[in-house]
């Protein structure tokens, strides 16, 4: 039997459902064209942050002015250069070389929160050739002032904005903390979403107990992550005009095999390259095909959403009563 | 012709642009102002951009002007058409090549910014006395008076050259033109490549040594025959005038603007005419156009070619009835019959008048004018035209100063102006930090490019570089502006900082009627209660239109953090009304994309935008009541309890009123007292650091990293306290040396730059609130009173006795009272806590050869002294010879000292009958090797003087004159890498070599920081400097590992922010040494595009990943080579991607700067590699420092 591993992916077919998510490891074009090679089916490459745009160039205007005009003998401390290749310039760049070295599709992906100048970049990334546009949304809520409403609205507003100005498709990767998830997805798609990426994984603050400071702390997913986007995938999985991507926590052949059935069109994988290296993409592949064929299905659309809350045995295990039902199982009393 | 293109620059952009254009080869080393003259062409060459022989020119720093020299010799000799810029010191270095590429006769232009030579004291500013002393190397000169002429006559030397074969000297003002911001008529790359003649260029390339026509240059000479070959050049020279007189009318032709070997202004029938060049002429020029409107009969002669003299020439373009001329130079030769041009003018009216206009040869009188930028105003030539009216004019005299010693000075009439009233003059007040200065630079550039207006900018900055004051005069005219002198009437002035109002007289300036602009934290309804007394009388006397602006909140609003220039020029161009609003904020918001667009600053530049358009409506008239009542007052400039020549002089200087000093109040020989910066409390910290003595662990760290020596600490029997002020903060004192003692760490709050070094390496911090350090930096203005009754008593309270002191312990050095403090130094400076600690080792017997530089700057730059005397009146005793000559300074010392020893040691002996034996055995027995040594050699000392008296006689004066050299000397050499890597190397090495007890301190940037960051051989592969505009190729000289080749040399590399306490050992050691120490110290800069407040961090991370390796030296012990810090971990890279100096090649050449840094790092690894054979394995990285060996005596 032929197995078709193909899927549609933002618009785009895609000759498996395994997507490299965004993370560090694409910014060598050496790894990307390994990962086309061990199979993968498009790669999204890491973020251009908000932050980056706008620190670049304010840091360098800083530099040229600080201590400067103030002492008769050192007017300036630094010789003006030609011409400055900023982070951004240096990803634009990045993502010509990777769209001319690979033959799979290159997704760009831009991280940032405000309706700022910086969004014009979703434009010069669509101009330098990226085939879709990954917008990843990280906005702390710090301040108790303000509202979800106003966060929401934030987000939706960017969605569009970053939607008016390109015409490649969009993908929004968001994190799951809203009071309504479902109801923000629906959101996101009516702003101009043409997918979701289900989850951002938050790089949270860890302490450093010697230093009495705060450091950031990025660590590797574990498969117990996926159980999350899983969730929220097989929820929303058909009630959207919108592509899925299952993102964190996708570390084997299940994983992938359990996203696509929950209704993901795509699962993207990064820790696990980390962990075991690239050769994985080709195992995990191999893996699904294997469980396809032993379980007798054809393609990967028709395993997409098989197990969604729509179309699972039991929907309501997917709502509270999956909870319920994990800590009775638990809770030694009641055994 | 083509169509004029009219650019606002400062002369020095205007001559390299030419220099760039018509060089092949430029050897360059800094020396301010001539810097930017070297750095431009060479961040151009890094650019690719070409000369107009199609080819990019090789710029190439050299490590000193005389190896530039030798090097411009050299490619000249090759065949390559080459210059350099220099001034000052720099052009006397060159001065033994210039004679052999003049006897050579050899084509070549020098440009140079005139300045001061160093007499009594360095100048950085203008005079002629640099150019003066070349008169004899037989180059010519051609003088500019503007920056327009600086950009024709560079082009016009550098043609004239090729066609004479005698090099010029192309000159003018430093400063004032090299710096003089003005609107000229830039000269196209085709104009420029038009004017040179090819045929000539071509000339000059085979004049050159080639194997391919084998010729020698440069014989020596014997008695027969040297004399006429010197001769050989006579032709030369004598058509020189004519060829340059040639060449400036077909510039005339070609580009329209007509100059003479001499050019005269005035009236035809002048008979007072007053003979000058470069800037003054600009000045005479604009009171000669006066005094004729009033009918006076008065002209000037500039001298543009100089040398060669063209005697005829000069007397013929002198009026025929010319009566009396006044030669003026911007010079002085001590003991000359006359400065240079009056000779020259004497001379050539006996050799030329009789044919001119025969009668009576016009009388000549002789005026020192301008030195060292001395203001020169048409008040002043006034004055000298005036004294020429009399039957008996002085016959030599100065102008511009109050000479009540030899009454040389002509007095003059301060209120005599040539403003015209439809000139916009403006001085705007500010920091360096705030914008100011960018903001007038570019107000200047939107007028001068964008209308047809002629706008001037010159700019005044403060020797001090912390908390500097700019003051920026601006003059906008509707026709050319040639008076190159500061406003001194102005119809606008601006204080761009409200605490300027009470230090700084800034209204006496203002015209009647001219406005005023303040940036207040107040608003127009309250903001006059809060002005000084005096600030409100001028207003009201001079009928000022009073209006405030709240910039600071503007800039709050729109993310501008400190900087307001945008927003005051955009309140400047509403108030000065030349251009429509909304036309002028079209411009400044155009100039603000021009500076920031290149830099991909749209951020950047959307900030500056919402500034512009915020800045109007927070713009407000004031209107000012009918009577001045406030309660404030200015505030002295020092505190009235300062001494004499403290209030009279210095205190004079600080307010800004230096001009007034006459010569009976300076010093002759340049010598003044020590410890006067605690008299001039600046109080320009915004937040000072607060000590928390809860928390406090008194580690000393926050006293010892202090770049200012404003926070300090002691301890004190605790019965000292019941007079404290309230509010004086005190705890135990953790230790057993002091037992029940109380210990304080105060702040100086008026000293304290807000530099928050202290606090970025504070390692305390609260148990509940982790953010809350041992010290905090608070409000200055919250805790402002209690801090200063604080320091009152805190100042009050006895040092410890510090032959009890654990000095070599971070804590108990900074017991020892530091004798370095508040110097000018940047905030957050890497270098002086370096040199604070030592003082506080070793101040009361330290002699200090200090090389030019930073540390000679804040360390000697006068008005005030940060090198300071302990209770008993000792401290060190400080001197700046040269740049290049540091160590052969202090080796002299050393020498001087080590006689009189011998002397004194001599006679001690000799008199050892009368003294007693046991007096003069302790007296010479005694090794004052520690702190118990050396008082008990000053009790013995005073024993012995006190025994000399009574005992009389000529050997026992003798003996009481030099007994203080028995008392143990520390001498030290300090400098910067520029002088110990660079131009001063040949003398350390040689001191090396000789072993005396001399210590040298290299205060490490990695760059010339004292002129703006130039590249020096320390500086690191890779890192972006000027003169490395494309990073620096290649790296960094070993400066430690060739001393240590000598064997007897104690080398020490040190990083107070990494190991402190290694710093610290390894400074005792060094000193305690008996031969030459040299301590290597890291000191992060400014010019490393870093946070200043976290410049320790940087330290600390260059030592961990190696590029940094601390080690020492010590040839005492059996195993001299210690490596002092760890293993490196971690990745050079890392750690150089912080720092904008590696970073920004990163941004601009992504690859070159992958390559460089990947050289870096195996330059780390190679030279850890060669540490770790050299210590030994297993010796690497015991952390423990230096100073194992004290004691010993140098062997052999």
């Amino acid at each position: 039997m032929t197995i078709d591993l193909s899927t549609k992916y933002l618009g785009l077919h895609l000759k498996n459902p395994l997507v490299v998510a965004a993370c560090p490891l694409g910014q060598s074009l050496e790894n990307l064209k390994r990962l086309e090679d061990c199979g993968a089916a498009a790669a999204v490459l890491p973020s251009l942050f908000e932050e980056q745009i706008e620190h670049d160039s304010a840091e360098i205007a800083r530099v040229y002015e600080y201590g400067t005009e103030s002492f008769a003998e050192a007017i300036t401390y630094f010789p003006e250069m030609n011409k400055y290749q900023f982070e951004a310039d240096t990803y634009l760049e990045h993502i010509g070389k990777a769209k001319k070295a690979l033959s799979m599709p290159v997704i760009g992906s831009l991280n940032g929160v405000s309706t700022g100048g910086w969004i014009r970049y979703a434009r010069l990334i669509q101009e330098a050739g990226a085939d879709a546009l990954e917008l990843n949304i990280y906005f702390i809520a710090a301040d108790i002032d303000t509202s979800g409403q106003e966060v929401e609205k934030m987000y939706t507003d960017l969605v569009a904005a970053v939607k008016q100005s390109i015409s490649i498709p969009l993908a929004v990767k968001i994190g799951p903390y809203f009071s309504s998830p479902g109801y923000m997805a629906r959101k996101l798609v009516d702003a101009g979403a043409d997918g979701l990426v289900l989850f951002n994984r938050f790089l949270q603050p860890d302490m450093d107990l010697d230093d009495l400071d705060i450091t950031p702390r990025l660590v590797l997913s574990t498969p117990f992550e996926q159980l999350l986007p899983l969730r929220w995938t097989a929820i929303l999985h058909g009630r959207l005009k919108a592509s899925i991507a299952l993102t964190s926590g996708i570390h084997d052949h299940h994983g992938l095999l359990k996203a696509l059935m929950a209704g993901a069109d795509v699962g993207m994988v990064a820790s696990v390259l980390y962990k075991k290296g690239f050769d994985e993409v080709g195992r995990m592949l191999q893996g699904v095909a294997q469980f396809m064929e032993e379980k007798e299905y054809e393609s990967v659309e028709q395993l997409k959403g098989s197990m969604s809350q729509e179309n699972c045995p039991h929907p309501a295990a997917f709502e509270r009563g999956n909870y319920m039902k994990a800590l009775t199982s638990f809770t030694p009393g009641r055994a | 012709m083509a169509q004029k293109r009219f650019v606002t620059l400062d002369g020095n952009e205007a001559t390299a642009n030419i220099a760039h254009l018509t060089n092949e080869v430029m050897a360059i080393y800094p020396i301010t102002p001539s810097s930017g003259l070297g750095e431009m062409p060479d961040a151009w060459a890094a650019a690719g951009r070409k000369n107009i022989f199609g080819a990019v020119p090789h710029v190439v720093e050299m490590q000193s002007e005389a190896g530039a020299a030798g090097a411009v010799h050299g490619a000249l000799q090759a065949g390559a058409i080459t210059s350099t810029f220099t001034a000052s010191q720099g052009l006397l270095l060159m001065i033994p090549n210039m004679f052999k590429i003049a006897g050579e006769l050899t084509s070549t232009v020098f440009h140079v910014t005139a300045r001061t030579v160093a007499t009594h004291a360095l100048s950085i500013f203008g005079d002629h006395s640099d150019v003066m002393a070349c008169r004899s190397t037989g180059w010519a000169m051609l003088a500019s008076g503007s920056v327009q002429e600086a950009q024709d006559m560079a082009l016009i030397a550098q043609q004239a050259t090729l066609e004479a074969r005698v090099p010029f000297i192309h000159f003018y003002d430093g400063f004032r033109i090299s710096h003089e911001v003005n609107k000229i008529e830039q000269l196209s790359d085709d104009e420029v490549r038009a004017f040179i003649d090819m045929k000539m260029v071509e000339a000059h390339r085979q004049r050159a040594l080639s194997p391919e026509r084998p010729k020698l240059r440069g014989t020596a000479q014997n008695p027969d025959h040297f004399f006429q070959a010197r001769e050989a050049c006579n032709p030369f020279y004598d058509a020189t005038p004519g060829i340059v007189q040639k060449t400036m009318d077909r510039f005339a032709q070609m580009f329209g603007r007509q100059y003479h070997l001499f050019d005269y202004y005035g009236a035809a029938d002048a008979d007072r005419v007053i003979v000058a060049m470069s800037s003054g002429c600009g000045v005479v020029e604009e009171t000669v156009d006066k005094l004729v409107a009033e009918g006076q009969k008065v002209g000037l002669v500039k001298i543009r070619l100089y040398r060669p003299f063209d005697g005829r020439a000069f007397v013929a373009c002198l009026p025929k009835t010319t009566k009396v001329v006044a030669a003026l130079d911007r010079t002085k030769e001590p003991g000359a019959i006359g400065e240079p041009v009056y000779q020259d003018v004497i001379a050539a009216l006996a050799e030329h008048w009789a044919d001119h206009a025969g009668g009576a040869v016009p009388q000549v009188i002789a005026g020192r004018y301008g030195l060292s930028s001395k203001e020169f105003t048409p008040a002043m030539v006034a004055a000298i035209f005036a004294e020429m009216t009399k039957p008996k004019p002085r016959r030599h005299f100065t102008i511009g100063i109050h000479d009540d010693v030899t009454h040389l000075s002509l007095e003059y009439d301060e209120n005599f102006s040539t403003e015209a009233p439809d000139v916009v003059r403006g001085v705007f007040y500010g920091l360096g930090s705030d914008g100011t200065v960018s903001g007038v630079r570019s107000t200047v550039k939107i007028l001068g490019e964008n209308t047809p207006l002629y706008s001037q900018g010159y700019f005044v900055y403060d020797s001090r570089k912390a908390g500097s004051v700019t003051a920026s005069h601006l003059r906008v005219s509707p026709r050319p502006i040639k008076g190159s002198y500061l406003v001194h009437k102005a119809t606008f002035v601006a204080c761009h900082q409200f605490h300027f109002l009470e230090r700084i007289d800034m209204l006496s300036v203002a015209e009647p009627g001219a406005t005023f602009l303040l940036n207040s934290p107040y608003g127009p309804d309250e903001v006059w209660d809060h002005l000084p007394l005096e600030v409100q009388q001028q207003i009201l006397a001079k009928k000022l239109k009073f209006y405030v602006v709240d910039a600071y909140r503007v800039a709050r609003e729109t993310n501008m953090g400190v900087r307001i220039n945008t927003i005051m020029q955009t309140c400047f161009f509403q108030l000065a009304g030349m251009l429509p609003a909304e036309e002028a904020i079209a411009h400044i918001k155009d100039s603000i994309k021009k500076t920031y667009g290149k830099k991909g600053g749209e951020k950047v530049v959307q900030q500056n935008f919402a500034a512009v358009d915020a800045a109007l409506a927070a713009l407000h008239e004031v209107k000012v009541p009918s009577a001045a009542t406030s309660k404030l007052r200015m505030v002295p400039p020092v505190p009235d309890t300062a001494p004499k020549f403290v209030k009279e002089v210095l205190g004079t200087i600080i307010a800004n009123r230096g001009d007034e000093l006459p010569v009976s109040a300076m010093p002759a020989d340049g010598t003044f007292p020590t410890g006067t910066t605690q008299y001039e409390k600046r109080s320009i910290a915004q937040d000072i650091p607060i000590w928390d003595p809860k928390i406090c662990i008194q580690c000393g760290i926050c006293s010892l990293v202090c770049p200012h020596a404003s926070i300090r600490m002691k301890t004190y029997e605790p019965g000292l306290l019941e007079k404290a002020p309230a509010g004086f903060k005190a705890t135990d004192w953790k230790g057993k040396e002091y037992p029940g003692w109380k210990f304080t760490v105060q702040v100086y709050p008026d000293d304290c730059t807000g530099c928050g070094l202290c606090v970025d390496a504070c390692p305390a911090k609260d148990k509940a609130v982790a953010k809350h350090k041992a010290i905090d930096m608070e409000p200055k203005l919250k805790h402002l009173d209690q801090e200063r009754k604080s320091l009152d008593f805190f100042m009050g309270i006895p040092d410890v006795d510090r032959t009890q002191v654990k000095a070599d312990t971070i804590k108990g050095s900074q017991l020892l009272a530091p004798l370095f403090e508040f110097s000018g130094a940047c905030a957050g400076c890497g270098e002086t806590p370096y040199v604070k600690l030592i003082t506080q080792f070793f101040g009361d017997r330290m002699l200090i050869a200090n090389a030019t530089g930073c540390s000679s700057i804040y360390g000697g730059n006068t008005p005030c002294t940060p090198y300071t005397v302990n209770k008993d009146g000792r401290g060190p005793s400080w001197s700046n010879s040269l740049f290049e000559d540091a160590a052969e300074f202090g080796f002299g010392m050393r020498l001087a000292v080590d006689q009189q020893i011998e002397y004194a040691t001599a006679l001690l002996k000799g008199l050892s009958g009368k003294l007693g034996d046991e007096l003069v055995t302790a007296l010479l027995t005694n090794q004052q090797e520690t702190e118990e040594e050396i008082a008990r050699q000053r009790s013995l000392v005073d024993v012995l003087r006190k025994r000399l008296a009574e005992i009389g006689g000529q050997e026992a004066e003798s003996l009481a004159a030099s007994s203080d050299y028995l008392i143990r000397k520390s001498i030290w050499s300090f400098g910067g890498d520029g002088w110990a890597y660079d131009i001063g190397f040949g003398g350390l090495d040689h001191v090396f070599a000789s072993g005396r007890d001399l210590n040298i301190l290299v205060l490490d940037t990695e760059v010339y920081s004292n002129t703006g960051g130039q590249a020096s051989k320390s500086t690191f592969r890779g890192a972006v400097a000027k003169f490395a505009a494309g990073g620096k190729p290649a790296g960094k000289k070993d400066l430690g590992m060739i001393a240590m080749t000598y064997g007897k040399v104690f080398v020490g590399q040190i990083a107070l922010g990494a190991n402190p306490l290694h710093a610290l050992k390894t400074i005792r050691a060094a000193e305690s040494y008996r031969g030459t120490s040299l301590i290597i110290a890291l000191s992060h800069c400014i010019s490393w595009g870093i946070d200043m407040t976290q410049g320790l961090q940087h330290q600390k991370e260059a030592v961990a990943c190696g590029y940094w390796p601390l080690y020492h030296y010590d040839p005492r012990e059996s195993h001299p080579f210690q490596l002092d810090s760890r293993k490196p971990t971690g990745h050079f890279k890392d750690f150089a991607l912080k720092e904008a100096r590696f970073a920004m090649l990163a941004r601009a050449k992504p690859q070159e700067s992958e390559r460089l840094l990947a050289l870096g790092q195996a330059d780390i690894d190679n030279r850890w590699a060669l540490y770790e054979q050299l210590a030994g394995f297993g010796h690497a990285g015991d952390g423990n420092g230096a100073g194992k060996a004290t004691s010993k005596e140098v062997e052999g």
